[in-house]
């Protein structure tokens, strides 16, 4: 059932021959066009060093470049909490903040974050106190296996961020790319109203 | 399991349903058993909304999930699969890939030299498996694995398999499966003809006498497509196969037959296996067995003498880790004009793939009152993966076609869908669910069918929930008090995620007077006692009178302690707010605390098991056995179609739920709110579709195979009944599943009413809804 070209060794392929490949799309070159500013046109397959700085440290690991900044962070790096459930981009739960920003780490290479911080759901909590949106998840229960959880509260977080003073249709919209087959979406939009209200004091 | 007369006392205990009055019945039960336990309102931690034992562990991402599980030396497989839907697999050359530098076993699934497992009979069927150093490895090997298919003709549409020349899914039907079943019913010892397994035949009185009294006489054909379960966590274990020993950490809904399950195969004692679960990412029905990969996995741990873990990717997961079987229904119902039941006859055919189960439950055999009614439920075999038990196998699919004929006939009776079901369902239950469920809704709003003027067009259905209430007999709890006043709560059960360990540390912390937070849970783990599976809405009622039990034998011990502290006699003490005070003088107590250090040893502890029911069962089939009152459940659905578009949106779902006893409303309100969301996500989005010239899954992930997500979501206005039976120490039942059975009727309904013309097939999508109003072709 696998298909001959993978997602990574396409990746990979369209890396090493940059834009304008005759298989470009406006996918593939926009990672093609990354892989160039990156100045990593010819990498792999052996490992490579990097530097990834996640959760305010800087972490050292040798990958291989075809792995994923999701990979990297469960492997190597041990922050199991980053969870991956589709790993194709299609359920958000594998979702980390890349300065700030609520992304798939599931669709991005570990080589091309660069300098860009990383939060994962380990780094939410500041000194042991929870994040006012961890803390309206466990209050209002909006969790239950809390498999799809650590991707939607990074959304949530991200969300409180950009906009402090969020509606319901924000919250939905926020985390409108995460899917949760626990149906945890009525309490996951009254928690995090209610911890934008706590976070404004 | 039958107790002696003379180790039985009377007890008295609340009876009846909250909102409606509380009464008093008398239970002879076991000498053993705890006292009654009084009403939710007279309670202090149980029926309050306790928030998850583990919730910070979730949500700070510590919770270990299976696959999050690492030991070292561990290896990583992949299983390949079949690309063709039925082959005869001729030879398979494994040579190349163990040659490869990584690999460190490789497992041969389908083997050529076994007619019975060399054929493969459905796309995505395990080939082989391989076990390296990485997953990028064991990937690599898969593809230097040179397989030769013998292609054998094939069938994945299920009506052409149910036809004259179909090509037979399993030749002659030796090797047809014809055991037990996963799903719900078929029974053993069927016939097969072609692909056809059955009929599966109830019958009670006579229907053709009941249709010749009928006054009005409905029929209708109901369709419904195969749903994946999506479980977010896949399917995973880490098989761990050391020199006797066997411990898998494994993503399971039964950690107590998983265990069997893995002595049974590989030939090892019972107390030389463990299984493990922390934290479960779903299941709803899929992750209640080892499964094929359970058993791969711990194979290639056994040869390559190292841990391995096996998780599946996400087009495993829709091809090959279960879903819930498709159906067709034909329903006909005869009825007296006052709407007087005369006569239910169903005939169904569902599909499994290449499995068994796909009946359509019970619901019209036992829902409505009638004398007369004969069903007869087929299976039908075609080349695609196996199904199995999903949220209320059975009765989902079947809800929908019986409360769609129901609505169909109060509208031939001219009588309000409400009030037929107040006349023909015996259910006291359900009567107050419709009477709390209307008045919230707004029933009288209700308009005739199709009268909303304009293009967006509004409506309001119902449909109603029956389900068993169930219990796993072989459920076990010890509670274990520490001399510096520390408890914990132990027992094999797993927490799927409904929050099975909350409820238990409640039912504990409500005995010892203290808060559910001191509780400390150990649970998902065999060496704990066995703990019942989380399947058939079973858990909490199998559990938490254990769990009760064992924390009353615990504290009886700990009270003659604290008798001797306070001076006065165990039966006159009684626990609350953290102390133990003398209950016919106040103003004597001591802290919980102080009573456990005078414990004579650093340690006391009890066990207890689940007692029967104590009016007795209705059926017992092993360690399951079956209450006597079902679990109902109605739900009030009210939608808006845009008649130009077709598009289906649910506006509002008002659930009315029952489940014994509620120990934990907030979390019940959880598991309704993910009841009515599958069932809305079934009713309007989702579809396994197969590829009838290849076989494959053309929907294999989660942006294809459409469900329903954040803007999809209604309001959903969920409320619980208190219904006391005195039926166990916690009078406690499940609610996963019941909550999911009425949804999708209740919106086929409410999309009737809305335009006035009858969707019968699922999913009821833009398409569907265009073509029953003829501004498109309708599709076949």
């Amino acid at each position: 059932m696998r298909s001959d070209l993978s997602r990574r060794s396409f990746l990979r392929g369209s890396a090493l021959t940059t834009a304008g490949a005759s298989m470009a799309n406006s996918t593939s070159s926009l990672f093609a066009q990354t892989a160039t500013q990156n100045g990593s046109a010819a990498m792999g397959p052996e490992p490579v060093a990097l530097t990834l700085r996640i959760n305010g440290v800087a972490r050292s690991v040798r990958v291989e470049p075809r792995v994923t900044l999701a990979e990297v962070l469960r492997g190597p790096l041990g922050l199991t909490g980053t969870k991956i459930a589709c790993n194709r981009g299609a359920c958000s739960a594998c979702t980390v903040l890349l300065d700030g920003a609520p992304i798939c780490s599931c669709m991005m290479l570990a080589v091309d974050v660069g300098a860009r911080g990383v939060t994962t759901i380990e780094g939410l909590a500041q000194g042991g106190a929870l994040h006012p949106v961890q803390q309206a998840f466990i209050d209002h229960d909006a969790l239950q296996c809390g498999f799809c959880t650590p991707g939607i509260i990074m959304s949530c977080a991200a969300l409180l961020d950009r906009k402090p003073e969020p509606n319901a249709d924000d919250v939905r919209a926020a985390i409108s790319g995460h899917v949760c087959r626990c149906g945890t979406y009525p309490h996951v939009v009254s928690a995090t109203l209610a911890a934008a209200k706590t976070q404004r004091g | 399991m039958t107790v002696a007369k003379e180790t039985l006392r009377p007890e008295t205990f609340a009876s009846g349903i909250a909102s409606v009055g509380i009464g008093k019945v008398v239970r002879q039960i076991p000498a053993d058993e705890p006292p009654a336990l009084p009403p939710n309102a007279e309670l202090t931690v149980i029926g309050k909304a306790a928030p998850r034992h583990d919730g910070r562990a979730k949500v700070t991402g510590a919770a270990r999930f299976t696959a999050d599980v690492s030991l070292p030396g561990m290896l990583h497989a992949r299983i390949l699969r079949s690309p063709l839907p039925h082959a005869r697999v001729r030879s398979i050359d494994t040579s190349e890939a163990m040659r490869h530098p990584d690999v460190r076993a490789i497992l041969v699934i389908a083997d050529p030299a076994d007619m019975q497992s060399a054929t493969v009979r459905y796309c995505g069927a395990p080939v082989a498996a391989v076990a390296a150093v990485s997953m990028a490895a064991a990937e690599d090997a898969l593809r230097l694995i040179h397989v030769n298919y013998e292609p054998l003709s094939f069938v994945v549409d299920f009506d052409q398999a149910r036809a004259d020349r179909a090509p037979a899914v399993y030749q002659g039907g030796a090797d047809a499966p014809g055991g037990h079943p996963s799903g719900w019913p078929a029974a053993a010892g069927l016939p097969l003809n072609g692909n056809v397994r059955g009929p599966a035949v109830s019958q009670r009185g006579d229907v053709a006498r009941g249709f010749g009294d009928a006054d009005v006489i409905v029929e209708g054909e109901y369709r419904t497509q195969v749903q994946t379960h999506c479980c977010l966590e896949p399917h995973g274990i880490v098989a761990d196969w050391q020199t006797d020993t066997l411990t898998a950490y494994i993503s399971t809904q039964y950690t107590t037959g998983v265990r069997h399950e893995l002595a049974e195969q590989f030939g090892l004692p019972l107390n030389r296996v463990r299984v493990i679960v922390d934290a479960m990412g779903g299941g709803f029905g899929s992750k209640s067995t080892l499964g094929n990969y359970g058993h791969t996995a711990v194979e290639l741990s056994r040869r390559a003498h190292a841990p391995v873990r096996l998780v599946l990717d996400r087009e495993e997961e829709q091809i090959d880790s279960g879903n819930r079987p498709g159906t067709w229904q034909r329903l006909r119902i005869g009825a007296k004009r006052d709407g007087t039941l005369t006569a239910v006859s169903l005939v169904s055919f569902g599909t499994a793939g290449v499995g068994l189960g796909a009946g359509v439950g019970f619901n019209a055999e036992a829902l409505y009152a009638c004398d007369n009614f004969s069903g007869a439920q087929h299976d039908v075999f075609i080349n695609a993966g196996p199904g199995c038990a999903m949220r209320a196998p059975g009765n989902t699919p079947g809800a929908f076609g019986l409360e769609q004929a129901i609505d169909q006939l109060a509208e031939r009776l001219a009588m309000d869908p409400v009030i037929l079901r107040d006349r023909i369902d015996p259910s006291p239950v359900r009567r107050e669910e419709r009477r709390i469920g209307a008045e919230r809704i707004g029933w009288e709003r209700r308009h005739t069918p199709g009268a909303d003027p304009g293009i967006i067009k509004r409506g309001m259905g119902v449909g109603q929930s029956l389900w068993m209430a169930n219990v796993q007999l072989d459920s076990s709890c010890e509670v274990r008090v520490t001399r510096d006043g520390s408890i914990e709560v132990l027992s094999g059960v797993q927490d799927i995620g409904t929050g099975t360990g909350t409820v238990m540390a409640q039912t504990v912390a409500e005995v010892f007077g203290l808060r559910a937070q001191d509780i400390t849970v150990r649970i998902g783990d065999t060496e704990f006692p066995p703990g019942p599976p989380s399947y058939g809405s079973r858990a909490t009622a199998s559990i938490t009178p254990p769990a009760r039990a064992a924390a009353w034998h615990a504290l009886q011990s700990l009270l003659r302690e604290a008798a001797l502290a306070l001076n006065a006699a165990p039966e006159d003490l009684v626990t609350r707010d953290g102390r133990i005070v003398v209950r016919s003088s106040p103003s004597r107590s001591i802290r919980f605390a102080e009573a456990a250090a005078r414990l004579r040893t650093d340690r006391i502890s009890a066990v207890a098991s689940r007692s029967d029911d104590y009016p007795g069962f209705l059926r017992r089939m092993g360690d399951a056995a079956w209450a006597r009152q079902s679990l109902g459940g109605v739900q009030f659905a009210e939608v808006a179609v845009d008649t130009e578009t077709g598009i289906v949106r649910v506006e509002r779902v008002v659930a009315v739920q029952d489940c014994g006893r509620p120990i934990n409303p907030r979390l019940i309100e959880s598991q309704v709110h993910g009841g009515v969301l599958m069932g809305l996500s079934y009713a309007l989005f989702e579809d396994r579709i197969l590829d009838r010239h290849t076989g494959r899954m053309v929907n294999p992930d989660l942006e294809h195979y459409k469900l329903a997500g954040p803007h999809e979501t209604p309001a959903i206005d969920v409320v619980i009944l208190e219904n006391y039976q005195g039926n166990s120490a916690t009078d406690a039942y499940g609610i996963a599943e019941p909550a999911n059975i009425a949804t999708a009727p209740a919106i086929a309904n409410a999309v009737y009413n809305a335009i006035g013309v009858r969707l019968r097939s699922l999913p009821i999508t833009p398409a569907a809804i265009l073509g029953a109003l003829g501004k498109i072709p309708q599709r076949s």
